[in-house]
């Protein structure tokens, strides 16, 4: 008789060192992914010369001076990551995606179709070997439950004591399989602390190193205590990782699929074309689903966001944490699924702006103990910023709070764009560059920028000195020179810098010269002609 | 017995030999500890010059007016947001961020906030008061004189500054450290009678006064480029000509604009 507690049986696909790849990097190159001045990727070349996880950044430099430097950036790892999975939906539809770089799905159904979970694996090991851009390994694991199969796709066997788990080079088999039945006494060796970073929350760590300190270091000796005397001495956290030990979902499984009313959607109309604004419109829904599910006291662990486009094309993909996926979360995990499909393979761009935007809670668990708040659990902001931050945003509206990031473009104004802050973890160290920011963008006006950029650039009238207007010349250059806008005189001027963006779409298409005029009274501004007429694009006040 | 033994192993002082410490030094050292760097937040060297004890004292509000106040606002504060202040904009969404950006502001540590209404304009700024060392603020009406008030001691007590970039509304009373700037001249563009436009806008250079209260009261006057050809406030060195912020030879260059 089959157990109603046992955990579905679940494959887990790890790309290793996920971060190094999607920076564009060999494993085999020295390369350091760094966060807030310590290590939390590295190469198999650089781990080679003593770098670990967690290591300070200096630290890592000495080790290894060779080693190239790089910023950790999430939407980096999670845009490179989307064709990967969308590669892996070949295989299975229910893909959920545990973090960029790892993914995982139930084996019930596509183990039965591929003739078991070893050649199951083989399969996926194939097919993300033919998706992945670089060469690189790619490990699986299969077992009864999530964590199991996790622990079963790391190299090698259990880490043993204050030994980083992610060190081992791991030259066996891609794929192992637990089988049925045999996840506690696979389990067993592991230490605690796999389980505690399994579930993701700080409390979670923290009652694994309680348990440590008393002595429980492995999970097979946490397995051996009964329930209620872990539940009675370490409260929720320590039943959490006991089920774990036990080869146990974290929480009993959700029988039923959560009701479909819990689903939240938007039309939209007009289509959303760009990130930000399905961003916007993200956080928005994500709140109203946390407003949602905070009064019946439940929490979300499994979320699918699902987009789809005026030609009906369609992107659904379900997002994990076992700590449960706050607002900010979801709606950064929107914009990087977003972000995923518009610059993914070009044959399976949308071909049309995103008309309707769903999130639906594909798993839903009572909440147990403290909620991760508005911005995010582990953030460095001055907490009192991130909260008046929050108060002025339920004041004005989600939309009147944004970030500023540098894009790509030649105007001023296409140079900056704007992120709502309740959608962005403003305690990381945030990435504000755009990877197209720096270009080449020909016809882009150096250094200094115009202090001011007006949203609405007002109609001005910019004549020669005798009285005609202005014009640029389909060449490039400028009729006349200038001599007054409107009524001030011109006393010094410089361009024209003519730019020609979208040639290829009629819709986007659009042809404009920029000229910079200083006026008698020392001011100086930046004009752009198009369509015949000058407007005030920006002052250098 | 244990006693006496340690009292002679180190001997007493002989009162009369104190060491000559100045009476100076000693108040210092008497003093409450509130270093420097606490009491205000760093500003670029250019802008050094400009303010008392050559940084932005901690719970201030400062006025900028003139051609290039944008500038001279952002330039104020961005050695302060570099060195991991947050910065928050309220109310300006003209402001040009890349611009600021080039000025050395954090982009990573800076908020944009939508003009609030007038009636809200108040309750966020204070709340933002409270919590963020930075703010610039533009009002979009005059200000109440009690709002005034409240949101000085706010600043007061989170020890932020408040920057008052020039904009539609009014303030009831003068910062506690205002900046004028005046006599802008702009290198780089080429006089109307030319059509050759090889060139573009490089550098302003430019007069700020320095007035205000209390510890800022001295008036001080200097002469800096703002911005230079990076986008940032250089001082004017006439001395030396490799200075890496001299813009070109103003032979042709000049726009006739002083």
């Amino acid at each position: 008789m089959v157990h109603v507690d046992a955990p579905a049986r679940a494959l887990v696909v790890q790309v290793p060192d996920w971060p190094v790849l999607a920076a564009g990097h060999d494993r085999s190159e020295p390369v350091v992914v760094v966060h807030a001045n310590r290590v939390v990727a590295a190469s198999t070349a650089a781990r080679a010369m003593g770098v670990t996880l967690g290591l300070r950044r200096r630290e890592a430099q000495r080790r290894c001076p060779d080693a190239v430097l790089v910023a950790a950036d999430p939407a980096r790892d999670a845009r490179a990551f989307e064709p990967v999975v969308a590669a892996l939906e070949a295989v299975t539809p229910r893909v959920e995606v545990t973090r960029p770089g790892a993914a995982a799905f139930t084996t019930r159904g596509p183990s039965r179709y591929h003739g078991g979970d070893e050649a199951l694996g083989a399969r996926v090991v194939e097919v993300l070997s033919a998706a992945l851009a670089r060469p690189g390994p790619v490990r699986v694991g299969v077992a009864d439950g999530a964590f199991a199969a996790s622990c079963a796709a790391r190299p090698g066997g259990p880490p043993g004591p204050g030994e980083d788990p992610t060190s081992r080079a791991g030259d066996d088999d891609p794929v192992r399989v637990v089988t049925a039945g045999d996840a506690p006494a696979f389990l067993a060796p592991w230490p605690v602390q796999v389980a505690a970073r399994h579930l993701g929350t700080p409390d979670a760590e923290g009652a694994a190193d309680v348990l440590g300190r008393l002595g429980l270091r492995t999970l097979g000796a946490l397995a051996q205590l009964p329930t209620p005397d872990v539940l009675a001495r370490f409260g929720t956290d320590g039943v959490l990782l006991h089920r774990l030990a036990r080869g146990l979902d974290p929480r009993p499984l959700a029988t039923r699929r959560p009701a479909p009313e819990l689903a939240v959607g938007a039309e939209l109309d007009p289509p959303v074309e760009r990130v930000n604004a399905l961003a916007f419109r993200a956080v928005a829904l994500a709140d109203e689903l946390h407003a949602h599910l905070g009064r019946d006291g439940r929490t979300c662990l499994r979320l699918a966001i699902e987009v789809e486009t005026e030609h009906g094309e369609l992107r659904r993909r379900s997002w994990r944490h076992e700590g449960g996926l706050t607002a900010a979360a979801v709606a950064e995990r929107a914009r990087w699924q977003l972000d995923g499909w518009l610059n993914g393979p070009a044959a399976d761009r949308p071909t049309a702006g995103i008309t309707r935007l769903l999130l639906d809670p594909e798993e839903v668990v009572a909440a147990q103990g403290r909620q991760r708040g508005f911005w995010g659990g582990e953030t460095r902001i001055d907490e009192g910023a991130g909260r008046a931050l929050a108060r002025v945003a339920a004041l004005l509206g989600t939309e009147a709070v944004t970030v500023p990031e540098l894009r790509g473009g030649r105007g001023p104004s296409d140079r900056i764009g704007a992120m709502p802050a309740a959608a962005v973890d403003l305690g990381g160290e945030r990435v504000v560059a755009r990877p197209d920011a720096e270009g080449p963008w020909p016809g882009r006006l150096p250094a200094p920028s115009p202090a001011l950029v007006f949203a609405q650039p007002a109609v001005v009238d910019l004549r020669d000195a005798d009285d005609r207007p202005v014009g640029v010349g389909g060449r490039g250059l400028i009729t006349a020179a200038p001599a007054h806008l409107g009524r001030h005189p011109v006393v010094g001027w410089a361009g024209p810098w003519p730019t020609e963006e979208h040639w290829w779409d009629p819709d986007r298409a659009r042809r404009r010269a920029r000229v910079q005029v200083v006026l008698a009274d020392g001011t100086a501004h930046l004009l752009a002609l198009e369509g015949g007429a000058w407007h005030l694009e920006g002052t250098y006040d | 017995m244990f006693d006496t033994e340690v009292m002679t192993a180190v001997p007493a002082p002989a009162l009369g030999a104190r060491p000559q410490v100045p009476l100076e030094l000693l108040g210092q050292q008497a003093r409450p500890v509130t270093l420097s760097a606490e009491r205000s937040l760093p500003v670029l060297d250019a802008l050094a010059p400009l303010l008392p004890e050559g940084g932005l004292p901690r719970g201030v509000s400062v006025g900028v007016d003139g051609p290039g106040a944008t500038s001279l606002a952002l330039g104020l504060v961005a050695a302060a947001s570099a060195a991991g202040s947050w910065t928050v904009v309220v109310g300006a969404p003209d402001l040009g961020l890349v611009a600021a950006a080039e000025a050395g502001l954090a982009l990573a540590r800076t908020v944009v906030v939508a003009p609030p209404p007038p009636d809200r304009w108040s309750t966020v700024v204070a709340a933002l008061a409270e919590s963020v060392e930075i703010l610039l603020v533009s009002p979009v009406t005059r200000v109440r004189p009690t709002d005034l008030r409240r949101l000085a001691t706010h600043l007061r007590t989170r020890g932020g500054v408040l920057v008052r970039l020039p904009g539609p509304g009014s303030w009831p009373e003068a910062p506690d450290i205002f900046l004028r700037t005046s006599h802008p001249g702009w290198r780089g563009a080429v006089p109307p009678d030319r059509l050759d436009g090889a060139g573009r806008l490089r550098a302003r250079r430019l007069v700020v006064e320095a007035t205000g209260r209390r510890r800022a009261a001295r008036p001080r006057r200097l002469e800096l480029w703002l911005p230079d050809a990076e986008g940032r406030p250089a001082p004017v060195v006439a001395a030396d000509p490799t200075a890496p912020v001299a813009p070109p030879a103003p032979a042709a260059g000049w726009a006739h604009a002083v």
